[in-house]
C-alpha cells in the first residue's frame, strides 16, 4: 500500500506543477487580450484622470510578472481579487454559484454514472441483439443532438405541455431538497442525456474487448451463467478503461455545462463565466478558468488511481 | 492403466464448421471416438488438425464463429447436440472439466485463485464455501503443491506457471466430473516444470478414475499419459491404436513421418583451428539489470563463423536477455561485447550503421514480429533499402531473390499482406528480413517454438543450408534439447542469469554433467510410455518438488 500513497503523491506533485502552468496560461492570455482593463470598465465616457486613478487603483502599472505573482499569492489563499463590474469579492461572487454547479454535476452523475454502467453491462450480455442496437442507437442520437437542442425538447414536452418539472430551474434560499430536486430535474437530465452513451458505449466495449480472454472461456466452460461471466469475470478486469471514461465525463459535468445553464436559466459558474468574459471582468474570468484547470487535473489524478485500485497486479505485489 | 468399465463418451461423425471469409466452412470431417470410463485418449496432430475443437466438442461447446453442424455427441446417455445451452451448463465444470493450455492466462487475474476453484462447488450446491475450500486445499495437497493451506488465496500472478497449471488441474476436479479435457497443459511450460504437470495429471486421474481426453502435440507426452492413441490431421482421422501399438508400429504413412520428424540431423562442426581463427561475436563477462534486479551475471562466450551456438535453458534464465545485450537493445552494465575483436558501443543508438547491418534477430512469434499492415515486399524490402541502399529494379530483384532463398516463389507471395501466410510462411518471411540486411551473425530467438514438428524441421533445415551458403554465424536460444541436438555445434547452458556449463554439443550431451545440464536433458520426454514412471522412481518425489523452484 505504501508504493501506492508514494504514487499519489507523486501525482498530485505533478498535478500541482500542471495548475501552475496553467494558471501562467491563463493569467498572460487575458493579458494579452488588445486595450486597456481600465479603459474598458469606465466606457468611453471616462476622462484621463479616472482612467489613470483606476489604473493605479487596480495595480494595472506594475509589470506584468509581479501582478501575477501578486494574483497568484492572492489565489493560493483563496483570494482571488474583487469583481470589477459588481466591486464584490470574487471568492464570495464564484463560490454560491460554484457549490450550485457542482450540485447540478452530483445530480446528474448520481444518475447517470450507475445507469451508464448498468446499461453498458446489460447491452454487453445482450450485445447484437435488438436491445442492444436500439440502446445504441438512442444513446448515439442523444449524444450527437447539441446540449440547448435536448433542453428545448425536454421542456417542451416536460415542462410547456404537460407542466411536470419547471422550466426554468431559478433557485431560492429556503427551497427545501425535494423542490430542489424537483426544480433542477430538467438541466440533470439533459447532461444525463449527454454523457450516458459515451460511458455506456465504454463500458460495453471495455467488456466485450475481454470476452475472447482465455480466463472468460474458462468461466464458460466451468458453467458459468453469461450474467456471471460479464459481472463477476469481465467487469473487474474492464474498470480501468471505465473510470477514465467516467472522469473525463464528470469534468465535463463541471466544466462544460455553460449551454445547459442558460437555456435553463440556472444560476451556475458556467453562465457567471459567459457574463464575465462579456463584461471584460477579468478576475472572474482567471478564478473560473483555474478552478476548471483544478477540476480537470484532479478528477484525472483520481481515475489514475481508480485505476491502479482495481488492478491486482498492483494491489497484490508478489 | 485403468481397468475399462462402460461407454462414457460415444462421439459419432462429428462434423464442425467455422466461419471465415463470410461463409461457413467444414473444418473437423465427421470423426468418432469412443471414451470408456476410467480411460485416457490422447488426441495429436498438428494445429489445425481440429483437436482444440473436438475436446470443446465433446463438453457441447462451439467457439464464437465455430458451430457443431453434425454428427452426435452422447455423454452417458445424454444427447449433446440436442441439449438445450442450460442443461450443457450444467454439465460443465461438474461432470466435464476442461484444463487450459496456458493457466496463466486462463485463471481470471481479478480473483484469487481458490475462489475460482470452488465457484463451481458453490454454484452447483454441492459443496458449502468452507467445505469447498477445505477440499480445494486437500486437492492442492494431492498435486503436491507447496502451502497447499496457502496458496489459494494467492492471485494467480504471485503462483509460478507450473504450479498454476496444477492448480488448475485441481480446479478441474473439484467437482469430481467423468471426464477432463486436457488442452495442451504442459505445452507452455519448461520442460523440468512440465514433469511435475504430467505427473500431478496422472496420478490424480488415476485416483479418481477419472476419464480423460488429453490433446497435445508432443507424441512422447502422450505416450506417458494415454491408454489409446488418435492421431488428427486436418479435421479428420488417420488412425486409432492403444499406446503401446501405435508407438511400435504405426500403420499409416502420416503417423510414420510424425513419429521420424526429429530425424534433422546435421553433423557437428568444431571450431576453426589456428592462431588466426577469431570469433565473430564474443561475449566477455556481461551483466545486465532490469531495475535494480540483476538478470544476467557474468556471462561469456564465443561464436565462431559458420557456426551455431545453442543457448538453453528455463524461462528466466537470461537467454533472450543475453541477446537483448548483444543487440544493444539493453545496455550492459559490466563487460563487452566484441564483433570480430573489435568492442561494440553497448547502445545500438551509439552503433554505426555498419555494426547494426551485422548483427540481425529472428523472433519467436512471426505472428507478432511481423506488421499485419505491410506487405511482404517492404518488409524484407525496408532492411534492402536501409542498410545497402538500393531502389527501384535492385531492390525489387534483391527481394525476390531472397524470397528465392526462403523457397517461397517471389511471383506468388511479393505483394501479399503477413496475414494471408501460414505460421511457418511469416517465419521464413521473418528469416528473410533478418537475411536482406546481409548478415553475418543472427540471433535465433526459439524461432521454432511456436511451430508445429514438420513445420519446425523445414525451418531449422532453412538455416541449415543458409547457414552453409552465407558462412553465417547462429546464436539459437531454444528451451527445446531435441532442436539443440538437430543444428548446434556448441552449447551454453543458461541458469538464473548466469552460465553454468559450455562445450561442443558432443560433449554436452555424454556424461558427466552439471546437475542442472542433467536434469534439463532427463526432463525431456522420450517416446517410451514407461519413460516417467521410471523417471519419477529415480528421482523418487521428493525431487519434483525441487524441480519446480529451480
Amino acid at each position: 500500500m505504501g508504493d501506492i500513497l508514494q504514487l499519489v503523491l507523486r501525482r498530485l506533485g505533478l498535478g500541482l506543477i500542471t495548475l501552475f502552468v496553467v494558471s501562467i496560461l491563463i493569467f498572460f492570455a487575458v493579458e494579452l487580450l488588445p486595450g486597456d482593463i481600465a479603459q474598458a470598465v469606465l466606457g468611453q465616457g471616462a476622462t484621463a484622470e479616472t482612467v489613470a486613478a483606476l489604473r493605479e487603483k487596480l495595480g494595472l502599472n506594475d509589470p506584468a510578472f509581479i501582478r501575477y505573482f501578486h494574483w497568484l499569492g492572492g489565489a493560493l489563499t483563496g483570494d482571488f481579487g474583487v469583481s470589477l463590474v459588481s466591486g464584490e469579492r470574487v471568492s464570495d461572487a464564484i463560490s454560491t454559484r460554484f457549490r450550485n454547479t457542482l450540485f447540478l454535476a452530483t445530480y446528474a452523475a448520481v444518475i447517470a454514472v450507475p445507469l451508464s454502467i448498468f446499461l453498458g453491462i446489460i447491452v454487453a450480455l445482450l450485445r447484437n441483439t435488438l436491445f442492444d442496437r436500439v440502446a445504441n442507437v438512442l444513446t448515439l442520437t442523444s449524444i450527437s443532438s447539441p446540449e440547448f437542442f435536448l433542453g428545448y425538447i425536454l421542456i417542451l414536452y416536460l415542462a410547456v405541455k404537460t407542466n411536470y418539472f419547471p422550466a426554468i430551474a431559478s433557485l431560492s434560499a429556503d427551497m427545501s431538497f425535494g423542490d430542489l430536486l424537483h426544480r433542477t430535474f430538467l438541466p440533470a437530465l439533459t447532461l444525463v442525456l449527454v454523457v450516458t452513451a459515451h460511458m455506456m458505449r465504454m463500458t460495453r466495449a471495455a467488456i466485450i474487448n475481454l470476452l475472447a480472454s482465455p480466463y472468460i472461456e474458462m468461466a464458460r466452460l466451468k458453467g458459468v451463467p453469461p450474467w456471471k461471466v460479464i459481472v463477476r469475470h469481465a467487469l473487474p478486469n474492464a474498470w480501468a478503461p471505465i473510470i477514465n471514461v467516467v472522469a473525463l465525463n464528470l469534468a465535463y459535468l463541471i466544466t462544460g455545462v455553460v449551454l445547459v445553464e442558460v437555456v435553463f436559466v440556472y444560476p451556475g459558474i458556467g453562465q457567471l463565466l459567459v457574463d464575465a468574459v462579456a463584461k471584460r471582468d477579468f478576475p472572474i474570468v482567471q478564478a473560473c478558468c483555474l478552478i476548471f484547470a483544478a477540476t480537470f487535473i484532479l478528477l484525472n489524478l483520481a481515475a489514475d488511481v481508480g485505476s491502479i485500485l482495481t488492478n491486482p497486479r498492483l494491489r497484490h505485489p508478489k | 492403466m485403468a481397468p475399462k468399465k462402460d461407454v462414457l463418451l460415444q462421439v459419432r461423425d462429428l462434423r464442425i464448421e467455422g466461419y471465415s471469409d463470410e461463409q461457413w466452412i467444414e473444418i473437423v470431417h465427421g470423426v468418432d471416438l469412443t471414451l470408456h470410463r476410467g480411460e485416457v485418449l490422447g488426441l495429436i496432430g498438428e494445429s489445425g488438425a481440429g483437436k482444440s475443437t473436438i475436446g470443446l466438442a465433446a463438453m457441447g461447446f462451439a467457439r464464437d464463429g465455430c458451430r457443431i453442424s453434425g454428427g452426435s455427441i452422447e455423454f452417458d446417455g445424454l444427447e449433446l447436440t440436442t441439449t438445450s445451452e442450460s442443461d450443457l451448463r450444467a454439465l460443465r465444470g461438474s461432470r466435464i472439466a476442461y484444463v487450459a493450455q496456458s493457466a496463466a492466462a486462463s485463471f481470471n487475474p481479478a480473483h484469487r485463485i481458490i475462489d475460482q476453484h470452488t465457484e463451481a462447488p458453490i454454484q452447483y450446491r454441492i459443496q458449502k464455501r468452507v467445505e469447498a475450500q477445505e477440499d480445494a486445499m486437500q486437492l492442492y495437497e494431492r498435486l503436491r503443491l507447496p502451502n497447499p493451506g496457502e496458496i489459494g488465496f494467492r492471485y494467480p500472478h504471485q503462483v509460478s506457471g507450473g504450479q498454476l497449471q496444477r492448480a488448475m488441474t485441481a480446479m478441474a476436479m473439484a467437482c469430481r466430473p467423468d471426464l477432463i479435457i486436457f488442452d495442451e497443459p504442459t505445452t507452455a511450460l519448461d520442460v523440468t516444470t512440465q514433469i511435475e504437470v504430467l505427473a500431478a495429471i496422472r496420478d490424480i486421474v488415476d485416483q479418481f478414475n477419472t476419464a480423460a481426453i488429453y490433446i497435445t502435440h508432443d507424441l512422447a507426452v502422450v505416450a506417458q499419459m494415454a491408454d489409446t492413441i488418435k492421431v488428427l490431421l486436418k479435421g479428420e482421422e488417420i488412425e486409432e491404436a492403444p499406446t503401446e501399438q501405435m508407438l511400435d508400429e504405426p500403420k499409416e504413412d502420416y503417423t510414420k513421418s510424425l513419429w521420424a520428424v526429429r530425424s534433422f540431423k546435421r553433423p557437428q562442426k568444431a571450431r576453426p583451428a589456428g592462431p588466426d581463427a577469431q570469433p565473430i561475436v564474443s561475449v566477455k563477462g556481461i551483466e545486465a539489470s532490469y531495475g535494480k534486479t540483476k538478470v544476467l551475471d557474468d556471462v561469456s562466450f564465443d561464436v565462431y563463423p559458420g557456426m551455431t551456438v545453442a543457448v538453453v535453458g528455463e524461462s528466466g534464465s537470461g537467454k533472450s536477455t543475453t541477446a537483448r545485450c548483444i543487440t544493444g537493445l539493453l545496455p550492459p552494465t559490466s563487460g563487452e561485447i566484441l564483433f570480430k575483436g573489435e568492442p561494440l558501443p553497448p547502445r545500438y543508438q551509439d552503433r554505426s550503421k555498419d555494426q547494426l547491418r551485422q548483427v540481425q534477430m529472428i523472433y519467436q512469434m512471426a505472428d507478432t514480429a511481423l506488421n499485419p499492415k505491410i506487405r511482404i515486399c517492404d518488409i524484407i524490402g525496408r532492411p534492402a533499402q536501409f542498410y545497402s541502399g538500393l531502389r527501384g529494379t535492385a531492390l525489387k530483384s534483391r527481394v525476390d531473390e531472397l524470397l528465392d532463398l526462403i523457397e517461397l516463389e517471389p511471383s506468388k507471395y511479393y505483394s501479399r499482406y503477413p496475414t494471408e501466410l501460414s505460421g511457418g510462411q511469416k517465419q521464413r518471411i521473418g528469416i528473410a528480413r533478418a537475411l536482406a540486411a546481409d548478415p553475418s551473425f543472427i540471433i535465433c530467438d526459439e524461432v521454432t517454438s511456436a511451430l508445429d514438428q514438420l513445420v519446425a524441421e523445414g525451418i531449422l533445415k532453412l538455416l541449415d543450408r543458409l547457414q552453409k551458403e552465407f558462412n553465417l554465424a547462429y546464436m539459437f536460444i531454444t528451451h527445446d534439447l531435441a532442436t539443440v541436438r538437430s543444428i548446434a555445434d556448441e552449447v551454453v547452458v543458461m541458469q538464473k542469469g548466469k552460465v553454468v556449463e559450455q562445450g561442443p554439443k558432443d560433449e554436452m550431451f555424454t556424461p558427466p554433467h552439471h546437475p542442472y545440464t542433467d536434469l534439463l536433458l532427463s526432463s525431456v520426454p522420450e517416446m517410451d510410455p514407461n519413460w516417467l514412471t521410471s523417471l519419477l522412481e529415480e528421482r523418487g518425489t521428493d525431487q519434483i518438488g525441487e524441480a519446480a523452484d529451480v
